[in-house]
């Protein structure tokens, strides 16, 4: 299998992703996956996330964002105020009822292709929350979620390993040859 | 003192009962306590000018609320309470008319206790959805998430609200009250916008650039922590508190603890208070410059924010050796703090001591003498000290007023009554004040980690408590100076080991209730520069 090449870390220092393989399970085209190559490359190093906190994760965001951590090594620096020109909405903090509708029309503004981080043990299941009457157990219900990152609040460490973990993943994609992000759980086409 | 308020209490409501306990409390009939409020406000010798906290509450039988007042000039406190038997349709009189920071609070317990304040100009619901079904914090609350499943379409915004009037003859009279008329022009900003800091909404009606009313709305990160409380064990309720304002994380927790301490009787070890104190402070200087960070990014200088973070990590580099945690540090306990201070804690911090100040100057070079930035600021959305007390902003918002408010000195706790260090005052009550007020707090803060970080005496960092607590019955009410202004806990214990009701007193929610005061008749751009003043934590207002 091809693997994925990240300039910042060795690819034996990830731990195993069976997902990444599945992506070109079946091998793709030569002339197309050479140019889905090229156009990841450009992708995968300029993904903009969308400026979205609601609460103690997004502190941790920030801090990723600042001087120390500095996520524009990777090219992750471009924080978009607009759904509109982001590419990867990091879902961080907790999630509650009233925030439902707007979390979803958020995502529904983004273009395609977009990804979804969940950020933090609230956005991945509720968290500390789980038991409360208003909040929602886990974003997975309203977006599909390509990555998780556990934690309350995760260490700006493993949000940038998720963040690379997003790296890899779009570095395997088929963005020519055939469409193959996860399906979003609220369509009923099945 | 008691007895002279006493009997001045009874003659003005003759069938009140008094009674004695940590404060005196007052259970009034509701028929005479909007009459009461009044007199205990204006009263010479009494004057209750300042509603600290108030708290709705289910006993079963009766719904009620809790009041808890204090006097700002003459220091004194006193518990008032108003309960109602009728369970179907409860009303109450409001008394947002006396103090302003009824008028949030009211809503709130309406949304949660479905109990409507007569003549309260609002009656929606402040943090739930309006096609909310059920009242939350009652006992008998069915939490069938069938009922309220997670919805995805938004709610409509109505511009025109309930409201219940006492009429002259003496009957309640259904009435409507109109926020925005049908042809003012309204914007929303929020909730997902980088300048409300979280996700908080205003709907703002302008005309051309200049604001006209900002209606404020909340909930957006409602996590029902005060419910949830409910259903935990004391030691199990600490986590919670840290998610509130996570940047006053170990105040909040300071505060919990304590009430839970005073109320099983236990002393701490003088070494826990010193280094409960200094923790408090250590977060009080980080959350001040992630203060000074964000409200410049606001204002357009982006520079500010990379240098407010690298000197922020510096504390958290501290924290994280001794807590184990960056931003939640989960180190308060029952009884002490969970693990003893690393070594290099003393060291670290005097380096610190040393490093501040002239990074303290470069931020000052950098950003407060700017000529843009003081425009900006000065004299934009003032609070009056009249204002601030009856809205109830403390803390740094409500001492660039001009009101010491400062509960550290109010109240000292710890060992806030063994150092030395100024209560930081301005009294323009503008922009530029709220932002100084936190700069100089920074350096007094400094200067009292400097008085005890040689002093810490030796001893136990904890004493030994049973993982299963039960508070004795009663009511305990303790507060914190956090880093946004007073932060309370209330607890009513029935003698179980779950309290019967946990209330958390939050600046934030006063904080955002004087937005709209403030940021009327003043540029659209402002209300960014307001907002960013008032330094509000949006978790912590929804709680
Ligand atoms: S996971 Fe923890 S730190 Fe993150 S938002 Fe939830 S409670 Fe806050």
């Amino acid at each position: 299998m091809k693997e994925p090449k990240i300039k910042s870390m060795k690819y034996e220092d990830f731990k195993d992703n069976e997902y990444l393989e599945q992506l070109r399970a079946n091998g793709t085209d030569i002339i197309v996956g050479n140019l889905d190559d090229l156009i990841n490359w450009g992708r995968s190093n300029s993904v903009w996330p969308l400026t979205f906190a609601t609460s103690c994760c997004g502190i941790e965001f920030m801090a990723v964002g600042a001087a120390r951590y500095d996520f524009a090594r990777f090219g992750f620096e471009v924080t978009r105020a607009s759904p509109r020109q982001a590419d990867v909405i990091i879902v961080a903090g907790t999630i509650v009822h009233k925030m439902a509708p707007v979390l979803k029309r958020l995502y529904d503004q983004m273009a395609d292709p977009k990804y979804v981080i969940a950020m933090g043990g609230c956005a991945i299941s509720g968290g500390p929350f789980k038991k409360s009457y208003h909040v929602v157990k886990g974003v997975n219900q309203i977006l599909p979620v390509d990555v998780y990152i556990p934690g309350c609040p995760p260490r700006p460490e493993s949000l940038l390993y998720g963040m690379l973990q997003l790296q890899r993943k779009i570095k395997m994609e088929k963005f020519l040859g055939g469409r193959n992000r996860q399906e979003d759980p609220n369509s009923n086409e099945e | 003192m008691t007895r002279a308020m006493k009997e001045k209490i009874l003659s003005i409501v003759p069938d009140a009962t008094i009674e004695e306990k940590a404060f005196l409390t007052v259970s009034v009939p509701p028929i005479s306590f909007h009459n009461l409020a009044v007199r205990l406000k204006n009263d010479k010798d009494l004057q209750f000018d300042y509603l600290v906290c108030m708290t709705g509450m289910d006993w079963g039988e009766t719904l009620g609320v809790i009041y808890h007042l204090r006097s700002t000039t003459l220091k004194h406190e006193i518990v008032l309470r108003q309960e109602t038997a009728d369970r179907e349709n409860p009303e109450l009189p409001s008394v947002s008319d006396v103090w302003a920071t009824a008028n949030f609070n009211e809503r709130e317990v309406f949304g949660f206790f479905g109990i409507r304040f007569i003549n309260h100009p609002d009656m929606r619901r402040l943090f739930l959805r309006n096609d909310w079904v059920g009242y939350p914090f009652r006992k008998d609350y069915n939490t069938d998430p069938e009922i309220n499943p997670v919805r995805l379409e938004s709610e409509v915004n109505e511009d025109i609200v309930p409201t219940v009037e006492l009429t002259e003859s003496g009957e309640l009279e259904e009435k409507v009250h109109t926020i925005f008329e049908d042809d003012e022009y309204v914007v929303n900003i929020g909730p997902q916008h980088p300048a409300t800091h979280g996700v908080l909404r205003f709907r703002v009606s302008l005309e051309g650039e200049i604001v006209k009313k900002v209606d404020v709305n909340c909930g957006y990160i409602h996590r029902g922590i005060e419910k949830m409380c409910e259903s935990l064990t004391y030691p199990q309720t600490l986590a919670l508190t840290d998610r509130l304002d996570y940047l006053s994380a170990h105040m909040n927790r300071h505060a919990l603890c304590m009430c839970i301490e005073e109320a099983m009787g236990i002393e701490v070890p003088e070494r826990v208070k010193y280094i409960r104190t200094i923790m408090d402070e250590l977060t009080r200087i980080s959350s001040h410059i992630l203060f000074y960070s964000t409200f410049c990014m606001d204002l357009g200088g982006l520079t500010a924010f990379l240098y407010g973070f690298r000197d922020r990590e510096k504390i958290l580099d501290m924290l994280e050796e001794t807590c184990g945690g960056r931003l939640i540090q989960n180190y308060n306990c029952i009884g002490g703090v969970m693990a003893d201070i690393h070594p290099n804690l003393v060291k670290r911090i005097k380096d610190f001591i040393k490093y501040l100040p002239p990074m303290l100057k470069e931020y000052h070079g950098l950003f407060t003498g700017n000529i843009i930035a003081q425009q900006r600021m000065k004299h934009i959305g003032i609070l009056s000290r009249e204002d601030a007390i009856s809205y109830g902003v403390t803390g740094p918002s409500g001492r660039g007023s001009g009101w010491a408010c400062d509960v550290r000195k109010i109240h000292p706790y710890g060992v806030y009554d063994k150092v030395d260090f100024n209560e930081v005052l301005y009294t323009e009550g503008d922009t530029f004040s709220r932002y100084m007020v936190r700069m100089d707090e920074i350096v007094e803060s400094l200067h009292i980690l400097e008085q005890l970080v040689d002093n810490i005496p030796a001893g136990d960092y904890a004493v030994k408590t049973k993982p299963i607590i039960k508070l004795p019955e009663g009511q305990y009410f303790k507060s914190v100076e956090a880093a946004r202004g007073e932060f309370g806990v209330f607890i009513e214990s029935h003698g179980d080991k779950y309290p019967y009701r946990l209330k958390f007193r939050s600046p934030g929610l006063p904080l955002v209730s004087v937005v709209d005061l403030l940021a009327s008749h003043n540029k659209i751009a402002d209300l960014i520069a307001i907002g960013g003043s008032l330094d509000y934590v949006v978790p912590d207002i929804d709680r």
